[in-house]
């Protein structure tokens, strides 16, 4: 991990990480590109508004906009699974310490319980869901079935959107890459070793175009 | 449809086993074609499109959101609960506690206690006092926080090591102790005095949270008097059982569903007072009700492997020989009895031969949350005791750890009354099998070699072990389904907690029959509507439910094949299964396609019901396991790395190699964070709190702490004395002598035991300080 993407995470704010959760290359600079937008509207609205309150905001969620109310409080991870049905995204903590609730926002991999709904206007957001062409998998998810890399697979949509993040950065990762591009996503399954092996194979099948 | 398309439901060129008649066991399988093969689990899909729901994603009309109140003290007595604040605020439609009138329901953590769903004596942090439901998850928390509670705190104690002294508060009126357990068979008095090398040493392993990735919770929701539960659990019959107990329900009146769950690990077997609570709630408002526990109230209330402090004194003699064991144990189940010394002794009892054996485990209250079974109970504790202590016998005998191992190998169960035989053990293949796959031999000597340069050294350890049970056992019954086009329908109460359950019994189905995996639809963990499960728990459930699924298989196949005898006015015992036809064995030209016979147009569906037999008599159904580990210690920093694991299991027949490998590396990984990182941390002198009780301060292994090379070798010996299947169980063994082989590993490095879990630098540091054994190796 560059010092670059230290120094934006932790003067961000935004609890991104656990243990050098973002990884690739380049990862920086998408950063400050992300925590720029989250930043702006964060200064906007929260100051203002009580809990309790409802304020009208509009989130691009696979590529669709959806128009809602929220309470300033509510975490776009409660947005997602409990407003608007996402529930492919799940909740392991609420708090930042287990990588359940991942989705990539601007094609960097977040965890949505640390981000406020609020925060998210104006960005771009996916889920599981959004990898989905109809109902056809795409090659991450087509990867992890390949080689049953999940167990009870309640980490598995984080896991996977841990991998497509990694792998829009870094199209090629070496296997001490994707361990750290998914060690902010615990498995207490323990399915690490085909996940690993699930994200190489994607990254090939991404590679060769086979979808 | 045409021929050619109703092909798509059968194998092509599969020959199905044969059907034995009516009321007979089948034979066991010679070589599959299905079973044992590597593939993707039959819901996959779901689980990686999103599709699949799990409780925690229950969403129903009006549904509400419940959170819980719990107790801050680890010993307090609730003196006066207030609520109105909380009633009065927005979104809040329910707040119930122990002063409210319709709360008074029994609880127990085992029958000896009974308390109640909100005890005015909240004897571990985390009681719970108080719930509220609200339109929100945010209102339903605003309110809680809202309640205010008179507490009188009382003294506590945090430390089973002091929990029997008489200054220490007492939990219960009969005294701390909540259980003492005691074997012995031999002398071992005269074992001792045999041996050439005696040792006696003092381990320790701390506390463990299973920590599941779904938190605990359910929905639950009313019609009438008729109960719903959508609930995260290894078992749903299990917890309809007991919920219908506790509320006086008839089970008619209380369904439960557990499609899809995100891990249990044991503490997910039993229903939680979460379960009751939401019901409360929603009878309350009638409305539905989710409730499912933050991460915090999980570390807190939901269970762990208990604490075990081991002292195991060893003798044998040089040529390898073991006579004697002695082992005690103190240990703690937390605040109710909650069998916090279940199997601990077990493997002491029955891993090695060894004539002289004597246990006494002691299982005391304090005041922290009640354990569960966590993921082979008992085992992993005495694993870290007795391995290690295998390791330095070994060493004073001057024999190799591996061999002195494959010196004592039981045939049968010591531990048992009348000593009866395994049905089959694998023990001496996973060692000797598994040490050439390793290389063993020569890792040994290089990381001996790295002892002279450089402050990293390296260190390669094993470990074995044995579990318990895994035979699986009745009762368990089966339905197949054969529908009029050829596909089928699986019928089966079982849960798939991420055991790969479902695939596995699918392979059967499609082993006996010929269908397509993907042609089988499988209906299960449901009460309403499927077939009666013991929980998932014991590494059980394949040897439990394959045979019952295998036996309706061929009940299916033995109608069909009758009323395709009717058809071609042939005996049926000529007959056979091909593809999609039923066809004479005597005269190829004698047959039917199975979507053209007559018995089975008629009726719709043939329905095969099947039921699992009895175990073996007086023979015992165990799984047996060895792993193997290289480390490398930094000795300027204690930080270990490891480098690689391979586990060697015998399980009996491996059903399907991929979910099998996958099943192992996840209990080395689960191994590898009781040895390396885990413990529950209690701030034993001050407040008796939980200080760890998040997945910052209290850590998971991630991907950065499993070894790169992980590797799992099969030792497959189809046991065809334990069942019809072959299978034993897997999920439990595979965690069980990780955390030992690391310690081994990593005294073969440094030449310091790690006599705690969990082996952390400063742990390290300080052995390292005070030095191993200079120069003996
Ligand atoms: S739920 Fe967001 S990190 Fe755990
Ligand atoms: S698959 Fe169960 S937590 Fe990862």
């Amino acid at each position: 991990m560059s010092s670059d993407a230290d120094k934006h995470e932790c003067s961000c704010g935004k609890g991104l990480t656990r243990r050098q959760f973002l990884t690739s290359a380049g990862a920086g600079a998408l950063i400050v590109t992300a925590s720029g937008h989250l930043g702006k509207d964060q200064e906007a609205s929260a100051a203002v508004i009580k809990s309790g309150e409802e304020t009208k905001i509009t989130l691009l969620i696979n590529g669709k906009q959806f128009q809602m109310l929220v309470e300033p409080r509510w975490s776009l991870l409660y947005v997602l699974r409990e407003e608007l049905g996402f529930t492919a995204t799940k909740e392991g903590c609420g708090r930042g310490e287990c990588g359940a609730c991942t989705v990539l926002i601007d094609g960097m991999p977040r965890y949505a319980c640390m981000t406020l709904a609020v925060e998210a206007e104006g960005v771009e957001i996916t889920t599981v869901e959004g990898l989905m062409k109809g109902e056809d998998l795409g090659p991450v998810q087509k990867a992890f079935v390949e080689h049953d890399a999940f167990q009870c697979g309640y980490c598995t949509p984080g896991q996977i959107m841990a991998v497509e993040g990694l792998l829009r950065k870094e199209p090629d990762p070496t296997v001490g890459q994707i361990r750290q591009g998914v060690s902010g996503n615990l498995c207490r399954c323990g399915a690490y070793p085909h996940i690993i092996d699930a994200a190489r194979r994607a990254a090939e099948m991404k590679k060769s175009g086979a979808l | 449809m045409n021929e050619s398309e109703r092909n798509i439901y059968y194998l092509r060129g599969i020959p199905v086993p044969e059907t034995p008649p009516p009321g007979k066991d089948p034979a066991p399988w010679k070589k599959t074609d299905i079973v044992g093969t590597s593939i993707p689990r039959v819901d996959a899909y779901e689980r990686v499109s999103g599709t699949a729901r799990y409780p925690s994603d229950i969403h129903l009309p009006r549904m509400l959101y419940a959170a819980v109140l719990r107790c801050p003290h680890p010993h307090a007595e609730v003196m006066n609960v207030d609520t109105s604040a909380a009633e009065g605020m927005p979104g809040v439609r329910a707040v119930i506690s122990g002063i409210t009138s319709d709360t008074d329901f029994a609880w127990w953590y085992s029958k000896e206690i009974k308390t109640k769903i909100f005890d005015p004596l909240c004897r571990f942090e985390g009681e719970e006092v108080a719930a509220v439901a609200a339109e929100t998850a945010y209102q339903a928390w605003d309110a809680v926080r809202a309640i205010t509670v008179e507490y009188k705190v009382l003294p506590f104690i945090a430390e089973e090591s002091k929990s029997l002294d008489s200054s220490s508060p007492l939990l219960h009126p009969n005294g701390n102790t909540a259980k003492t357990d005691k074997y012995s068979r031999g002398d071992v008095g005269a074992g001792f005095s045999e041996a050439d090398i005696v040792l006696d040493e003092t381990y320790r392993t701390e506390c463990e949270l299973h920590m599941p990735m779904e938190l605990h919770g359910c929905v639950a929701s009313w019609d009438n008097d008729r109960l719903t539960i959508w609930e995260s659990a290894q078992g749903v019959y299990s917890i309809q059982s007991r919920i219908a107990e506790i509320l006086g329900l008839p089970l008619s009146k209380v369904r439960v569903i557990g499609h899809y769950m995100g891990g249990g690990f044991g503490s997910k077997l039993q229903p939680g007072k979460y379960t009751v609570i939401a019901a409360l709630l929603a009878k309350k408002t009638g409305r539905p009700v989710r409730l499912f526990l933050t991460r915090e109230e999980t570390f807190l209330a939901v269970g762990n492997r208990p604490p075990a402090t081991m002292q195991l004194k060893a003798g044998v003699k040089k040529d390898g020989t073991l006579t004697a064991l002695e082992f005690s144990c103190i240990a703690t189940g937390g605040a109710y009895p909650a069998n916090g010394t279940g199997l601990v002794d077990w493997l002491v009892r029955d891993l090695y031969l060894c004539p002289n054996v004597k246990t006494e485990t002691k299982d005391v209250y304090i005041n922290a949350g009640p354990s569960r079974p966590f993921r082979a109970p008992g085992h992993p504790q005495a694993a870290w005791a007795l391995e290690q202590m295998m390791d330095a016998l070994a060493e004073q005998i001057g024999m190799d750890p591996i061999e002195l191992r494959l010196k004592n190998i039981p045939s049968f169960s010591q531990g048992r009354e009348g000593n009866p035989p395994y049905t089959t053990t694998g023990l001496r293949e996973c060692l000797s099998e598994g040490a050439k796959a390793f290389g063993w031999e020569q890792a040994r000597k290089y990381s001996s070699g790295s002892k002279e340069n450089g402050h990293v050294k390296r260190g390669v350890g094993v470990a074995s072990a044995l579990w318990f049970a895994g035979g699986g056992n009745p009762p368990s019954t089966a339905v197949v389904k054969l529908f009029s086009d050829g596909s089928v329908n699986l019928n089966m109460g079982a849960s798939d907690i991420g055991t790969g359950t479902k695939t596995v019994m699918t392979m059967i189905v499609s082993e006996e029959l010929g269908v397509k995996p993907e042609m089988v639809q499988i209906e299960y963990a449901d009460t309403a509507t499927t077939q009666y499960a013991t929980p998932s728990g014991g590494s059980k459930t394949v040897p439990t439910e394959g045979p019952a699924v295998r036996a309706a298989a061929l009940s299916v196949k033995q109608q069909l094949l009758s009323f395709a005898a009717a058809d071609l006015k042939t005996d049926e015992s000529s007959l056979t299964l091909r593809g999609d036809e039923v066809i004479s064995m005597k005269d190829p030209l004698v047959k039917v396609k199975i979507h053209d016979v007559t018995g089975l147009k008629k009726r719709g569906v043939i329905v095969g019901v099947g039921y699992r037999g009895p175990n073996p008599e007086r023979k015992v159904v165990n799984p047996f396991a060895a792993q193997f580990c290289e480390v490398e210690v930094n000795t300027m920093t204690g930080e270990v790395r490891i480098i690689r694991f391979l586990g060697c299991h015998d399980s009996g027949r491996v059903m399907n190699r991929l979910t099998y490998d996958n099943q192992v590396f996840g209990g080395i990984t689960m191994g590898i964070g009781l040895a390396m990182t885990e413990a529950r941390i209690l701030d034993r002198d001050q407040t008796g709190k939980m200080v760890n009780r998040n997945l910052h301060d209290y850590k998971l292994p991630t991907s950065l702490d499993v070894p790169k090379e992980m590797k799992s070798l099969p030792i497959e010996k189809p046991d065809d004395t334990a069942n019809t299947i072959g299978a034993k169980g897997l999920g439990e063994p595979v965690t069980i002598p990780t955390a030992a082989a690391v310690a081994n590993a990593v005294y073969h490095a440094v030449d310091v035991r790690m006599m705690k879990t969990p082996i952390t630098p400063l742990q390290l540091c300080q052995a390292l300080e005070k030095g191993g054994k200079e120069g003996s190796k």
